[in-house]
């Protein structure tokens, strides 16, 4: 794993690369969540000294759209899909049953820092509602019973 | 290009990857060359073929046969049975729902679910090979580009689109034509093309589909519009949660590239055009027009009121041109067939087809394109099959977040613009949901709610504070403490906030309220009056019990149950302490024997 040095060395690079483009502040943060897992103050403050642009912009903009973090999110992200395909069949008793397992509320990362619990739209498998993914993983046909069983394979 | 005996399409697209479609393809690749058939049998990694809930799909041709549920295993089998011997193999062969028939010779086309559909926008999906461009060029590719560029004026172009009668069918309807029109009447040397791929509605993948399934589409439109309006650049607007879109639309630029169909003076036409990708990050309101622009130019996506309209004065405060991923798939069939042929399919005053994400409780979970004007109940119960497990249909939502839910009265509505909103509902993106006797109305209203008010960007009052008051009042009706006054008061707001939000996310986000407040009042009522949930879904308001008649004591309830809730002897009928209950549902899973319901 690279270290906070190198991220930020690479962080610098796609600066020096997109600066130039109109509108790069989106895509840097894309980068930097993606180098960095988020976009926390000093990697913001980074970014808004190589654009030239404000702070309380990029924060703004951090805040505002629900795809950048400003935390690090646990080592699996369970994502549980609230769409509403997977709604009417039932994946809010999925996520209910994942929070009462993992002690969490949604949105949250257990103190270990191993899983982290979201809620997401369609992830375009309605075909397997009710649908969560844990990383790149898909899981379909859900019942609240399987839970635990799946939470198993990455807890040993 | 090579000449092969045989394909096999197996499905890439998102529904079937998440089930296993990539190591389903590997292990084809593996066998097929270990047969030594590599030469004579092409696999072909296609885009999403609409029946998903099939899935993984796997079709062999010539023959047409269609494989559903394929699993790992089931490879060898297709390869040894049917590519070798040419014996399709009949255990694996797709079960139509209706007929309950699993015929091996029965082509896609005659299967019930593909045979009331029209595929104009998805034409390609599930057809070609999206990575591959010489694929989309077989099927008559960028062929209606060069009419444009070549054989047709600007002029002539928007005329063709305006004749054919295309709407948007993102949601608004707007005349595509129209919108054309008025970006090409703008002055200004530079100009945009841009596509919205942003797919905010919760339960729907049709863009996403076309995208992943036939890329160059849309790329082949928006060079069209470019050409048409005076754009030179095109910007596609895509969520960043859709990483095979994001990557199959890399490679189809680059493809498009590398063979002079984007870039400089394409056709020797001297018209040049390039298309970026900008992807979003995860907030509704972006798909709202104004707002999209705002996001690609690196700002908080928040709308701003019209006028002016994006075709004065849009991206970079340059007249832009936007259009929905489907909308665009419709153009290159427009150019290239004529006006008139799009013009004779749909009804008076929506013409084509429309593509829908058909989900929820029904048999045949997928997508559908069918022409406008086809009957809800036809795709509900000749396509999409009906509710499984024998349940009663009780709903069905159309438009999303913006849309409503109309009931079974409402079955042979035809589907169009203006039939949907007066019935109660809307068109919208095409999201259509099926909901059976098992889904509270007053939930699923609470729902949508739930989603507006978390997606309301927070920059006008009605919205950000009236739709908060309209979820507080839901969430109190679930709970078994609403009054009968609150059906007044959800109207009224809802009708404040429609009257004075600032876009149209505020503007629709009261419709699935006061649809289902239309339909399914009663549900409303008995929550309040009776604190009954009639679908035994809101939890408050829910009892679980045990039919002592039934119950063979066999303990399988009580030793699920988390909450210590269920006494009994072995052997004796058991009893709930509804105290004690924790509403979990577990112990009805566990009961082999009917015992517990919901009351
Ligand atoms: C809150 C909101 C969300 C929207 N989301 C989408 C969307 O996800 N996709 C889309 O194509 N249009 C969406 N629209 C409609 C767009 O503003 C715009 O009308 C459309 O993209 C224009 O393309 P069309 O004329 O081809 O439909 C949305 C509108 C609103 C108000
Ligand atoms: S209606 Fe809602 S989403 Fe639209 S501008 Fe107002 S607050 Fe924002
Ligand atoms: S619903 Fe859950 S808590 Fe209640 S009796 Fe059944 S298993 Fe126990
Ligand atoms: S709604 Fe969950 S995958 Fe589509
Ligand atoms: S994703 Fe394979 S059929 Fe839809």
């Amino acid at each position: 794993m690279p270290d906070k040095k190198e991220k930020f060395e690479q962080l610098a690079k796609v600066i020096e690369e997109l600066k130039d483009q109109p509108g790069a502040l989106m895509p840097v943060m894309q980068h930097a969540q993606n180098i960095f897992g988020c976009v926390s103050l000093d990697v913001q403050k980074a970014i808004a000294e190589g654009l030239g642009v404000t702070l309380s912009e990029v924060y703004g903009v951090a805040t505002f759209y629900s795809q950048f973090k400003l935390k690090p999110a646990g080592k699996y992200v369970i994502s549980v899909c609230l769409g509403t395909a997977c709604y009417v069949k039932g994946s809010q008793k999925i996520l209910d049953k994942l929070s009462e397992e993992l002690k969490i509320p949604v949105g949250d990362t257990t103190d270990d820092g191993l899983f982290t619990l979201n809620a997401t739209r369609c992830l375009g498998a309605c075909g397997l509602a009710p649908v969560m993914t844990i990383n790149e993983e898909v899981y379909g046909r859900l019942t609240p019973d399987a839970i635990p069983g799946i939470l198993a394979k990455y807890t040993e | 290009m090579e000449i092969y005996r045989a394909h096999v399409l197996c499905c890439g697209g998102t529904g079937c990857t998440s089930s296993g479609s990539a190591q389903i393809i590997a292990r084809f690749e593996e066998k097929i060359k270990e047969a030594g058939l590599d030469k004579e049998v092409k696999v072909v990694r296609t885009g999403c073929f609409g029946l998903c809930e099939a899935g993984p799909v796997v079709i062999v041709y010539p023959e047409g046969t269609f494989y559903s549920r394929v699993k790992v295993e089931n490879v060898d089998e297709i390869v040894s049975e049917h590519l070798l011997k040419g014996r399709p193999v009949q255990h694996l062969v797709y079960t139509d729902h209706a007929t309950q028939e699993q015929d091996a010779s029965k082509s896609l086309d005659e299967i019930g679910f593909y045979k009331h559909q029209k595929r104009i926008a998805l034409r390609n999906c599930g057809v070609i090979d999206p990575e591959n461009i010489d694929e989309y060029l077989a099927f008559d590719g960028y062929k209606a580009l060069e009419k444009a560029l070549t054989k047709m004026t600007r002029e002539e172009v928007i005329d063709e689109i305006l004749k054919s009668g295309l709407r948007g069918r993102g949601g608004g309807g707007f005349p595509t034509g129209l919108k054309w029109k008025f970006t090409y009447n703008s002055p200004g040397p530079v100009k945009y093309v841009a596509c919205n791929a942003d797919e905010g509605d919760p339960g729907a993948f049709m863009d996403r589909s076309v995208l992943e399934g036939d890329p160059h589409s849309v790329l082949e439109a928006m060079a069209i519009a470019g050409y048409a309006i005076g754009a030179n650049e095109g910007y596609i607007y895509v969520r960043a949660e859709y990483p095979i879109a994001v990557k199959r639309l890399e490679v189809a630029i680059k493809q498009a590239h590398e063979y002079g169909l984007l870039g400089e003076n394409i056709f020797d036409s001297g018209f040049s055009f390039d298309i970026k990708i900008r992807l979003g990050a995860g907030a509704f309101v972006c798909g709202e027009e104004t707002a999209l622009m705002r996001s690609i130019e690196g700002k908080r996506g928040e709308p701003i009121p019209r006028p002016p309209f994006p075709a004065v004065k849009g991206l970079f405060a340059k007249p832009t041109m936007l259009n929905n991923v489907e909308t665009y798939a419709n153009v290159p069939q427009i150019i290239l067939h004529g006006s008139e042929w799009f013009s004779s399919i749909g009804t008076e005053k929506s013409k084509g087809t429309k593509v829908f994400a058909l989900g929820g409780k029904i048999n045949n979970t997928g997508l559908v394109e069918v022409p406008m004007g086809t009957t809800l109940r036809t795709i509900i119960y000749d396509i999409g099959g009906g509710c499984p497990n024998g349940k009663k249909f009780k709903a069905v939502q159309t438009g999303g977040p913006s849309g409503g839910c109309l009931p079974a009265e409402l079955l042979d509505t035809p589907v169009d613009y203006d039939n949907l909103i007066a019935a109660g509902s809307m068109m919208g993106s095409g999201g259509m949901i099926v909901m059976d006797e098992d889904n509270c109305m007053v939930d699923i209203a609470r729902f949508f709610l739930e989603f507006t008010v978390d997606e309301s960007c927070g920059k006008c009052t009605p919205c950000r504070v009236g739709t908060r008051r309209m979820l507080e009042i839901l969430n109190r009706i679930v709970e078994g403490k609403g009054e009968m006054e609150d059906l007044d008061k959800l109207e009224e707001l809802a009708k404040n906030i429609k009257a004075t939000a600032l876009c149209g996310l505020g503007q629709t986000a009261p419709n699935p309220v006061l649809s289902t407040l239309k339909f399914f009042r009663n549900e409303y009522i008995a929550h309040i009056r009776d604190h009954k949930c009639p679908a035994h879904h809101c939890k408050a308001l829910l009892e679980y019990v045990i039919d002592p008649e039934k119950c063979r004591g066999c303990t399988a309830c009580a030793r699920a149950c988390p909450g210590g809730a269920i006494e009994g002897k072995l052997k004796e009928a058991h009893h709930i302490d509804p105290a004690k209950c924790l509403k979990c549902g577990q112990c009805i899973e566990k009961c082999k024997f009917g015992a517990i319901s919901r009351k």
